[in-house]
């Protein structure tokens, strides 16, 4: 992390990221390294290395973000860290059914750590496949739509004039209502699927991010840099693209985080209502949901984990964009 | 004013209009209703009776224009699966679903509204950190997991309320807090950022030279400048919790429309689909026109013309 003692002081001081006053984090081997102190200190840091600087400084982000990427690298690497596949029949036992957490199967090869669902399946194989599906759906449809809605904000801003009007209005009459009820209607329209999930969820979000991006462009495009774009004639297409978008991303961070965990969260809503996904493609949405019927007998576990996992992963995401928003917000920077 | 709200009759018009003719659309394309609702020994002329009773031998557009017509009539059709008018089907679930709803709302308030104001006031207190990390995991609670643990908990393995069904006050009590948990949140973070906001106006400065108590300060100055945004966003709030107690009413088996509206999704039964939209879409163009006219009429400086 902290590369600048590198080469000047021993590398043991590494770990204590960002407390130095000048301290860069995440380039490697750049001039930084041989530029005596003093002249280090003149140069302006780019916002990216700042913000990361100040981001490691959070503790609570940190931890957040760590969790995160630690169930991304469970969703990842799901078929690696499984005991079995929990959608292979063959794999599955059915005299292993509703085992409470930390049994063992009949010849003691597997120790079912969180238990097994009605089936006789390993819980804790099924949440990794789960987080992969509802993360996959997530993020997913959080990008599309990203890319839907920040390409009608900046149009509608860029336009102006009726087409920003007509743009909004729509933008307008979708966000007056609840994104439940407008992916409960696709859904009964589109039926069931992976595809038409990720189809309602964009249709859903992309008006969020139109309207972030306009808010923040249309602040954008009055400033100088964009005069100095366009007295160069660089084409409209260009000014948009490289000039006023890549300012828009700031906050649109933020939208992102919080619209992922948005996502995840009504994917798996849709699921347990048994409008999201199909039985065979279970999120941990549909995990939850099948642990119902047996929630009445005691079998805790089989909505319980899930749940778990499904909450600590929404939890983990607001949290890293509560503090992303802190730290990105220009009211409060001083 | 009465320009305003001719104009917004209209919108409202327009936008139903065009839900209606979406909805239709989509709903004509998906299955076959016959198919899920006509018993499968029926023999094909009773099929056959069923598609014509129904309406669903004719073309769509004069499906459509039927539907226009009986709407005009308030007339949303026959539900096909209990052969009574849809209307009348969904109006008598909607006080259930309205119960829950005010219920959830009034508790979010009671709890919201003094947490935030607590973490407007005290911003650095050790509290404060803890009542807005507890908020931002109230905004991550899924609603339909932390419903099953609360009936898991208090209803089956404390007994201390029924799981399921409507009755008395006993019965309301765990799905209303199913349903308020994120709209506390909600209110703790908005109380919290206008409090911020209004305790640095130089109003809150003349209030406190003028000698007044803080008690008056926050209570009378600062809460009510604060209650502006709040009616805006709770009024919109008021029309998400319906749409969300069908989560709610699922878990808990409350005889609401939510309740009803995914049933009906399930068997295809269109008309309940169709009039269950288009009073819901109503519902939420009353709600936004009561929170544009109350806004007007707690915060003079909003003018409609």
């Amino acid at each position: 992390m902290t590369e600048e003692r590198v080469g000047i002081a021993a590398p043991a001081t590494a770990g204590t990221a960002g407390t130095g006053g000048t301290g860069g984090t995440g380039g490697i081997g750049g001039i930084g390294d041989v530029l005596p102190e003093e002249l280090r200190a003149v140069r302006p840091e780019s916002p990216l290395r700042r913000n990361v600087r100040e981001f490691m400084r959070r503790k609570l982000a940190v931890f957040a973000m760590v969790i995160v990427l630690l169930l991304c690298a469970m969703a990842v690497l799901a078929p690696v860290l499984s005991f079995q596949n929990p959608y292979s029949l063959a794999e599955l036992d059915i005299m292993d059914g509703k085992l409470p957490p930390g049994s063992q199967n009949w010849d003691g090869s597997i120790t079912y750590w969180l238990g097994t669902d009605d089936q006789g399946r390993d819980l804790w194989s099924a949440i990794l496949y789960g987080t992969r599906t509802s993360l996959a759906v997530g993020v997913i449809s959080a990008f599309l739509a990203l890319a839907v809605g920040a390409a009608f904000g900046l149009i509608s801003a860029y336009a102006g004039g009726k087409v920003d009007s007509i743009i909004m209005r729509v933008v307008d009459i979708q966000l007056s209502f609840p994104a439940i009820l407008i992916a409960l209607i696709l859904l009964a329209i589109l039926g069931q699927g992976v595809g038409k999930i990720i189809i309602a969820l964009v249709i859903t979000q992309w008006a969020y991010y139109a309207r972030t991006v306009r808010g923040t462009a249309l602040v954008e495009r009055r400033k100088d840099y964009v005069d100095a774009a366009r007295c160069l004639a660089l084409p409209s297409s260009r000014i948009i693209a490289r000039h006023i978008f890549p300012n828009c991303l700031p906050p649109l961070i933020v939208v992102v985080t919080m619209r992922i965990a948005y996502a995840v969260m009504l994917e798996s809503t849709l699921s347990f209502l048994g409008i999201g996904l199909p039985i065979t493609e279970p999120s941990l949405g549909l995990l939850i949901s099948n642990g119902f019927e047996y929630l009445m007998s005691g079998a805790y576990w089989i909505s319980f984990f899930p749940g778990m996992v499904l909450f600590l992963l929404i939890a983990n995401i607001n949290i890293v964009g509560d503090e992303l928003r802190d730290l990105l917000n220009p009211r409060l920077r001083t | 004013m009465i320009a305003y709200l001719i104009r917004r009759f209209w919108q409202t018009f327009i936008t139903l209009l065009i839900m209606s003719l979406l909805v239709f659309v989509g709903v004509y394309h998906i299955g076959n209703p016959a198919d899920i609702l006509v018993s499968a020994q029926a023999t094909p002329e009773e099929y056959e009776m069923f598609i014509r009773n129904m309406g669903l031998d004719k073309p769509m557009w004069e499906q459509y224009v039927t539907f226009l017509g009986n709407l005009f009539q308030g007339d949303l059709g026959n539900s096909f699966v209990y052969n009574e008018p849809a209307v009348d089907l969904i109006f008598r679930r909607l006080p259930a679903t309205l119960e829950l709803t005010f219920a959830a709302m009034g508790i979010a308030l009671v709890f919201g509204l003094p947490l935030g104001i607590y973490a407007g006031l005290k911003p650095k207190s050790g509290l404060t950190r803890c009542i807005m990390t507890g908020s931002i995991l109230g905004f991550s609670l899924p609603t339909f997991w932390i419903g099953l643990m609360m009936v898991m908990v208090f209803a089956v393995w404390l007994g201390w309320f029924p799981a399921s069904g409507r009755g008395g006050l006993s019965h309301l009590v765990l799905p209303a807090i199913n349903l308020a948990l994120f709209k506390v949140s909600l209110v703790i973070r908005l109380t919290r950022a206008g409090v911020l906001e209004n305790m640095l106006m130089d109003y809150v400065r003349f209030a406190r030279a003028k000698g007044l108590s803080e008690t008056r300060v926050v209570v009378v100055h600062v809460l009510k400048n604060t209650l502006i945004p709040l009616v805006t966003v709770l009024g919109l709030e008021l029309g998400n919790l319906i749409a969300f107690a069908v989560v709610t009413e699922t878990i808990f088996a409350w005889p609401g429309m939510g309740k009803l509206i995914i049933d009906s999704i399930t068997v295809l039964d269109r008309p309940v689909i169709l009039a269950y939209l288009l009073i819901v879409v109503v519902m939420f163009s009353l709600i936004n026109l009561v929170v544009d006219i109350l806004y007007s009429v707690i915060d003079p400086r909003v003018r409609y013309e």
